[in-house]
């Protein structure tokens, strides 16, 4: 193991944009093997810890982040400034405390923030691109799990992940079932709906579409900003509610009386939707975006454990719970029940709340009370 | 901690290392108890996200689920003792709900008002309202009770079923009463059930 500076791999669209930074790293000793068959070496593992490791290294908590998340979860992001994505819940005093607790947060594999993705420099000297094996939410555990070993932890105190995290969660669970005691999965699901893998395909689709994307061979040049700007407005939609988007802008117009007999974002939700897009090409890599949705959409954790999700938890002694969001239409509860009652089958002890919330499914990342509550809770 | 007597019988009632579930948990007082006395698997079933919330902060493994429609999820036989503690009277269809308790657990507690106490049966006679009494406080229009049935009704319901009774208890003035004249003195009953 060995820390590198992983500046180098930040797209060049990226690169231009914000200055270089050094992520924390570490180099993985050996090489992972991964679903499709391939094996990926000399991979690098970002990540960020928040807290001290007690001497029996028994208090570490890994989070596990979302598709478009990143290691920063309580520390300031090197590239938008903006503070860590979930600072709310995670701090000293907060309800993942780093008082008490270490947690650790890595970027996923196949991501853009320091962890080997396309964006990386393959052996021959040239960025991966398309060149990049297909990766699954498995490869993305077994990373996790290669860091771990690394950091010498063995068991974890709990995995917690919301969404692509969850799905994380529960992966660590079923195929790795000695190394979390508690598994944490908010507004998630053990496999992607066709619904989750449609939307996901318009955003592939949006970022394919972009001449720059040339058929992911952008670096060094101009990237599919357009495409991927797309690709994250249609997703940013799933992540609200009906509601939420209702009560945050109506049809209100944006900084005009009247609607201007054209396309310019005459209403506040073009407007938004619109600074989403492009704020998200400033810090996101399009290739990573195509290859980590083609995991989730890969994701049916009962086809890995011969069809059923009950066998998938057969083997682990952890303690779960499970939170969905009432508003949440991407990750229903249903799909929570589902994992639920798989737990029950293999007789795994299980809490699950369905909580209320307006938000939709970004509600997780948002301030809902009731979460930090039963967050504190299981962690006791 | 004190428990409701009926809770509490059933707590002293149930053998080490036996897995329960608690239908309709409420805030896990019960599942706490049975967890630290007799290191028993408890896992519950409560309606109530808030109550849910209350049970996963102390450690206890419960489900937000509506029991009506939830307890078919269960694998036959998961539990060697299912719980419904005051509840039954609650639910949509109670013989549907005895069938599925004695499908899920192997045995059952069930505990329900008896409507057949002579407070019951005074306020209606002879001051023809509804009962309010100290057993069952809440007025017709706000009361969760849906079907109020008596010591006999429940009797002929289990006979109708081929459930046998592996023990029961009545209570009055929060103590356990003797049996005799127990549906015109209970003010509730706990069942010992199996099948």
């Amino acid at each position: 193991m060995l820390l590198i500076d992983s500046a180098r791999s930040l797209p060049q669209s990226r690169a231009t944009m914000a200055p270089a930074h050094a992520h924390k790293s570490m180099r993985l000793p050996h090489d992972l093997p991964l679903d499709s068959g391939q094996a990926l070496s000399g991979v690098g593992m970002a990540y960020e810890t928040y807290g001290d490791l007690n001497a029996d290294k028994s208090n570490a908590i890994l989070i596990c982040h979302a598709l478009t998340g990143d290691q920063y979860v309580a520390s300031v992001h090197p590239i938008t400034g903006k503070p860590g994505w979930w600072e709310a819940m995670v701090g000293p005093g907060k309800p993942i405390d780093t008082n008490r607790f270490q947690v650790i947060c890595a970027n996923v594999l196949g991501s853009c923030m320091g962890s080997t993705g396309p964006a990386s420099i393959a052996p021959d000297g040239a960025p991966y691109g398309m060149r990049f094996p297909v990766i699954t939410i498995r490869d993305m555990v077994r990373g996790l799990v290669a860091l771990l070993d690394g950091l010498g932890i063995e068991k974890l105190h709990t995995v917690v992940g919301g969404s692509m995290g969850g799905m994380q969660a529960l992966s660590m669970a079923a195929n790795f079932p000695d190394r979390a005691e508690r598994v944490l999965v908010i507004a998630s699901t053990a496999r992607h709906s066709a619904q989750n893998i449609a939307f996901h395909e318009v955003g592939r689709q949006a970022i394919m579409a972009d001449p720059n994307w040339n058929g992911g061979d952008y670096y060094g040049g101009t990237g599919p900003d357009a495409g991927l700007a797309v690709a994250r407005m249609a997703a940013h939609i799933t992540y609200i509610s009906e509601e939420g988007l209702t009560e945050k802008f109506g049809r209100r117009l944006q900084d005009r009386d009247a609607k201007s007999f054209g396309f310019d974002a005459d209403f506040q939700v073009e407007s938004y939707l619109r600074y989403q897009g492009s704020g998200f090409t400033l810090r996101f890599d399009a290739n990573s975006y195509l290859y980590i949705t083609r995991a989730m959409d890969y994701f049916d954790l009962a086809e890995e454990h011969g069809g059923k999700l009950a066998d998938a938890f057969g083997r682990t002694k952890a303690r779960f719970c499970l939170v969905s969001f009432d508003s949440d239409w991407l990750y229903p509860t249903a799909e929570s029940r589902h994992v639920v009652h798989a737990l029950n089958a293999s007789g795994a002890p299980v809490s699950f709340v369905e909580l209320s919330a307006p938000y939709g499914h970004d509600s997780f990342l948002l301030d809902v009370p009731a979460l930090d509550r039963v967050i504190k809770g299981f962690l006791k | 901690m004190s428990l409701r007597p009926d809770l509490a019988v059933i707590a002293q009632s149930i053998p080490r290392g036996t897995r329960v579930l608690d239908i309709g948990c409420g805030d896990g007082s019960l599942m706490a108890e049975l967890t630290a006395l007799s290191g028993v698997d408890a896992r519950g079933m409560e309606i109530d996200a808030e109550q849910v919330e209350r049970c996963v902060a102390r450690g206890l493994s419960v489900i937000q689920g509506d029991a009506d429609r939830d307890l078919a999820d269960y694998p036959d036989k998961s539990f060697d003792v299912a719980i419904l503690s005051q509840t039954l009277q609650t639910t949509r269809r109670p013989d549907l709900m005895l069938d599925q308790l004695l499908r899920v657990g192997r045995q059952a507690f069930v505990s329900f008002p008896n409507f057949g106490h002579w407070r019951m049966r005074a306020c209606l006679t002879l001051g023809g309202r509804m009962p309010v009494t100290r057993a069952m406080p809440v007025t017709w229009y706000e009361t969760a009770n849906i079907h109020h049935m008596t010591i006999k009704d429940f009797n002929d319901l289990l006979a109708l079923n081929g459930v046998n009774v592996e023990g029961c208890w009545f209570f009055a003035h929060d103590a356990v009463i003797n049996s005799a004249g127990a549906n015109w003195r209970a003010e509730y009953a706990l069942y010992q059930l199996s099948r």
